[in-house]
């Protein structure tokens, strides 16, 4: 029964071996860089999310949507204060058929505003590549594959915005005879290696508020912080999931100890 | 299930009751006295946590329907609203969706418990033939229900399984259109998808009360697959099943939260995170992990009607198992060849599995006809000739000649 059982556990494992999915050809693997909402018990990091919202503002905004966010999940999600959000929310203006001018400043209730009206206008103004909604993509994107490696290190999201953010190079040689017009070279992107993004961080191209006057922040820190703001973004209520999940698993564990013991005494008369 | 009720209607409105309705005797001489081998091991307890996922799955699955809109336009934004804005929604989606995985998980190792230990032979092949009815409306109902977040894989995966109905001759092009509502994956598709997987689910109780119906008329099959021959080999089923069936359910939750709390996306495709748009192709379109074996027969057969046809035999098969196997003796443990074949059947699907998820090319291609082939064969071939030419074991003279020898044996010292 022993050998039937481990077999049987050995079986499922391997049932479950073929999820992963494939690497688009000459994919690089994201970098592995780790974060604090990483693992069982990780939570995010409020100031890396405030940091992370101020590049998404400043440089991801002016070309990618967020359709599923509004102002209001920054102060549910505790990234800012209602205060503060209400005076971000004022400073977008929002489409509303309902005023005058077709126009109001924003409610926290407003999602973020979309930088184009519709989605041809999103292709013409970026060489026919409509630039994706950013709401979902740390889930949507993965930076590495295996089936294994996805079960243990989950599927890379954040690092994979990371490693495209971080990965622009000079193509080698080979390649760079057949660039595409318009077409930037990063080895990170996950359809093929040519991006239609120009590198969009330069170091100092955002100011960091937390940090001292004249403080110049670099690629990498502005990456990091984007990507894990855009975690927080695909799964706002990742916090109350982990700290929910270990009372629910303690709880069955407990109550599986419980149960085997009722059914032990039960049976005890036949055996 | 012969004699009577030990039921006895004591007060006036019991006996009031009993005399038009005896659903108290009935409840009680099927759900707590019902005599259930004793020798049951914990394969066995995976009838009641398939009972205990459907409830599962419906309840959530009810929750969802009132917070989700099925149109193309709004299908993928409500569920996002239900991940984000409904109380509790992200639990309860990713208890649905996760579920459907348990669910799969449950019943496989139910069908393979039940050919290990040839449940399937007589009296059981209605019953067995049921379980296949079910797993059918079981895997319609998971298709159908990936497609209604509408995201990339939910669109084309209904694409690419529709589209398999136009290899039929002559009517395949019809059927397709009929089948989407149109001459595309589009809205009616959506709709009938979603009306259709409201529906099933309340088929599949319907089925598996025909299911239990039929596990009532002989009984349970046990390990040892000797018909129970007296009372000394039964226990009523509560206390005895109830709590140990409880038991392995709390187990297997703990097993389900695990992946609701702490990997709630792994076992489906995250490209599905983003929403369905017909002019985009994913690189590689592959099903849920529970058809991938199928899928891999499907694409094993050089010509479309033939995987079709490949891959819904492959799972008709099962309905005439009870008569391929031909051997008298059900229980695998007193059959020392079948016992190896069955393992070897049992790698050879998670082979396939393997392949399905594989793009189909090279190595992949040969492997997958092979252990097509094989597939078919241990239906067609194995099992037939082993009922046979195999020299069973002894069997024992009964279900508790088999516990006390075993018992025996424990407490025996070494020899």
């Amino acid at each position: 029964m022993k050998k039937l059982a481990s077999l049987a556990t050995a079986g499922l494992l391997l049932a479950l071996a073929p999820l992963a999915a494939f690497a688009a050809e000459g994919q690089k693997e994201a970098k592995h860089i780790s974060f604090a909402h990483e693992g069982p018990f990780g939570t995010f990091d409020r100031q890396q999310l405030q940091r992370g919202y101020k590049v998404y503002k400043e440089v991801c905004s002016t070309c990618h949507s967020m359709r599923f966010v509004a102002f209001r999940n920054l102060a549910e999600g505790g990234i800012f204060t209602e205060e503060q959000v209400k005076a971000l929310a004022a400073s977008v203006s929002v489409k509303d058929a309902s005023t005058e001018s077709g126009e109001r400043p924003g409610l926290p209730a407003d999602h973020f505003p979309s930088p184009f009206a519709t989605e041809d206008d999103a292709k013409n103004a970026n060489g026919g590549a409509v630039p994706p909604d950013l709401s979902l993509i740390t889930k949507a994107r993965p930076g590495w594959y295996g089936t294994f490696n996805q079960l243990v290190n989950g599927i890379g999201g954040p690092q994979y915005v990371y490693s495209v953010l971080t990965g622009y190079e000079t193509a080698p040689a080979e390649l760079a005879a057949e660039a595409p017009a318009g077409k930037h070279y990063n080895p990170y992107f996950g359809s093929g290696h040519w991006i239609g993004m120009a590198a969009p961080l330069t170091p100092g191209r955002v100011v960091y508020d937390d940090k001292p006057e004249g403080y110049e922040a670099t690629v990498d820190e502005m990456a990091k912080d984007v990507s894990a703001f855009l975690s927080w973004t695909a799964e706002p209520k990742m916090e109350e999931r982990k700290q929910l999940g270990f009372m629910v698993m303690i709880y069955l564990a407990v109550f599986s100890i419980l149960l085997y013991l009722v059914k032990k005494k039960i049976w005890a008369d036949q055996h | 299930m012969a004699g009577h009720s030990s039921y006895t209607p004591k007060t006036a409105i019991e006996k009031w009751l009993h005399e038009r309705l005896p659903i108290v005797a009935f409840a009680k001489d099927h759900a707590l006295d019902f005599p259930t081998p004793k020798n049951l091991n914990y394969w066995w307890t995976f009838g009641g946590i398939l009972a205990v996922m459907l409830v599962v799955q419906i309840i959530t699955g009810i929750v969802l329907v009132m917070h989700y809109t099925p149109h193309v336009d709004m299908a993928f934004n409500s569920v996002e609203q239900i991940m984000r804005d409904v109380n509790y929604g992200w639990l309860i989606r990713y208890m649905h969706a996760n579920g459907a995985s348990m669910f799969f998980i449950a019943v496989y190792i139910h069908m393979f418990r039940g050919m290990y230990y040839g449940s399937y032979k007589a009296p059981r092949e209605v019953l067995w033939i049921l379980g296949v009815v079910i797993y059918l409306i079981m895997m319609a109902t998971a298709f159908m229900g990936y497609v209604l977040p509408w995201g990339q894989m939910s669109f084309w995966g209904a694409k690419v399984i529709t589209n398999l109905f136009s290899a039929i001759p002559f009517f395949g092009d019809a059927i397709t259109t009929w089948l989407w509502g149109g001459y595309a994956v589009d809205n009616p598709t959506l709709n009938r998808f979603f009306s259709l997987h409201y529906l099933l689910p309340f088929v599949l109780a319907a089925v598996i009360g025909l299911h239990l119906w039929a596990l009532h008329v002989p009984g349970n099959n046990n390990p040892t697959g000797v018909s129970v021959k007296s009372g000394q080999d039964t226990v009523p089923f509560h206390p005895y099943y109830t709590m140990k069936d409880a038991f392995a359910i709390a187990v297997f939750f703990l097993f389900f939260a695990f992946w609701i709390f702490y990997q709630p996306n792994y076992l489906g495709h995250a490209i599905n995170y983003e929403p369905a748009n017909p002019l985009v192709t994913p690189a590689h379109i592959v099903p849920e992990w529970y058809y991938l074996p199928f899928y891999a027969i499907l694409r094993a057969i050089p010509s479309k009607l033939g995987g079709v046809i490949a891959m819904f035999g492959s799972i008709l098969i099962l309905f005439v198992l009870p008569w391929l196997d031909t051997s008298k003796v059900r229980s695998g443990t007193y059959r020392p060849i079948f016992k190896g074949f069955f393992w070897i059947f049992a790698i050879v699907c998670v082979a396939l599995g393997y392949l399905g998820s594989k793009p189909p090319e090279g190595a992949y291609v040969i492997w997958g006809r092979i252990l097509t082939a094989y597939y078919f064969a241990h239906f067609i071939v194995i099992l037939p000739l082993l009922g046979l030419l195999e020299s069973p074991k002894p069997l024992p003279a009964s279900i508790s000649d088999a516990v006390l020898s075993k018992k025996s044996k424990k407490l025996a010292p070494a020899e």
